[in-house]
């Protein structure tokens, strides 16, 4: 069995003007495309049996740098497609838009400390809302490393991730990646951002 | 004292169609001169106020490394290109270049295959270690070899800023690129 690239839930102008089609056709054909021929390849050579790329993940340092780049870049981004939405953003809405607010004390202050770990991620990384044993972290990794993985400093089940490699906005904005993050929170899909926090 | 972005030997769109002027536009005009800019602004006030680069990547680490190291990086990166770049070397660094790698072309094909299999943002480098002799080094985003006591000679900018405009995810085409106006005069000197 191998692992597929899934379709994108809309299509690749949806999230216009906040991600432009010609970013989401070259980062969803192009580089999760990649990320997936990589994972099967690497999976194959090192005889892994586990289908279930979350148990890939928690158990990656047993495995080569191939699976922890080409695996974290294959799940990132299959979250990442389903955790936006052309008709999503505004305020959290549900169970998650509550803990954010006890959490971080406002759904704004909440954006801005999700908004200073992504600005801040220096080079290629993402930036992450995690459920850590019922409470919410901000944080983000490095490159293709994920919060599932055992050896990641930065832990917990994914929420909201933002991919904030350049090749995410650099056809849009160049080097105003703080523009970028801008842009995402008015297509966010707090719905299926919910259903994460449940499960 | 203040750090100041250098300026290009050459005009913004004159390594095109090889480097677009965009391109150019982008990671002198803005990305260089924000990493100066954001290390004036870091170092003010701290014991690297008047210090030069090569100290900030010799002992500093966090914000000052990064943008330090990323104005000396991008310093010597743009240095070493030109519109009318010499394919080759020649005399002692060919000597040098054979003798590590086997051949010119070899080298190429080393030093490619480094820029391609760099996950990430980052430098490739060809440097001279301390007995003198040359090696081929990857560096993960502002990374600077000077660091660990080895001589940069040459550099190549693979975070995606670099190529992104012009080529996309086809990092290995702009690597391509990249050694049709990477000037071996240059780098005959350094060496």
């Amino acid at each position: 069995m191998s692992f597929k690239l899934p379709d994108l839930p809309y299509d690749f102008g949806a999230l216009e003007p906040h991600i432009d089609a010609k970013t989401m056709e070259i980062h969803h054909d192009k580089h999760h495309g990649g990320y997936t021929t990589k994972l099967n390849a690497a999976v194959e050579t090192e005889n892994i049996s586990s289908s279930n790329i979350e148990e890939i993940l928690a158990n990656v340092s047993k495995y080569s740098t191939d699976v922890r780049n080409n695996g974290g870049g294959y799940y990132n981004h299959n979250l990442f497609w389903e955790i936006l939405n052309p008709n999503g953003g505004g305020n959290p809405t549900g169970d998650l838009g509550k803990a954010i607010e006890s959490t971080f004390g406002s759904y704004e202050k909440f954006k801005d400390e999700f908004s200073k770990a992504a600005a801040s991620r220096f080079g290629s990384g993402w930036a992450w809302l995690v459920n850590e044993n019922g409470k919410l972290k901000i944080g983000s990794t490095a490159n293709q490393d994920s919060p599932l993985m055992d050896i990641s400093d930065f832990k917990g089940k994914p929420i909201i991730g933002l991919d904030v490699w350049e090749h995410a906005y650099y056809l849009k904005y160049q080097n105003r990646r703080p523009e970028y993050i801008e842009a995402f929170f008015n297509i966010i899909n707090w719905e299926k951002a919910n259903e994460l926090f449940k499960a | 004292m203040s750090f100041e972005l250098p300026k290009l030997p050459y005009a913004n769109d004159a390594l095109a169609p090889h480097i677009s002027e965009n391109t150019i536009n982008f990671h002198y005009g803005k990305h260089h001169k924000t990493y100066v800019d954001k290390l004036n602004g870091l170092v003010k006030g701290t014991e690297f106020e008047n210090a030069d680069l090569e100290t900030i990547i010799k002992k500093a680490d966090g914000g000052v490394f990064n943008n330090g190291a990323q104005v000396w990086n991008h310093t010597f990166y743009f240095e070493a290109l030109s519109p009318k770049a010499k394919a080759k070397p020649e005399g002692k660094l060919l000597e040098a270049v054979e003798k590590t790698f086997g051949s010119f072309d070899q080298f190429i094909e080393d030093f490619s295959n480094a820029g391609a299999t760099l996950f990430g943002s980052g430098w490739v480098w060809l440097v001279k270690n301390s007995d003198g002799a040359l090696e081929i080094m990857q560096g993960a985003n502002a990374e600077n070899p000077i660091k660990d006591g080895y001589t940069p000679i040459l550099t190549m900018d693979v975070w995606e800023h670099a190529y992104y405009l012009d080529t996309q995810n086809a990092r290995p085409k702009y690597i391509e690129n990249f050694f049709k106006v990477l000037d071996w005069r240059i780098i005959e000197n350094r060496f």
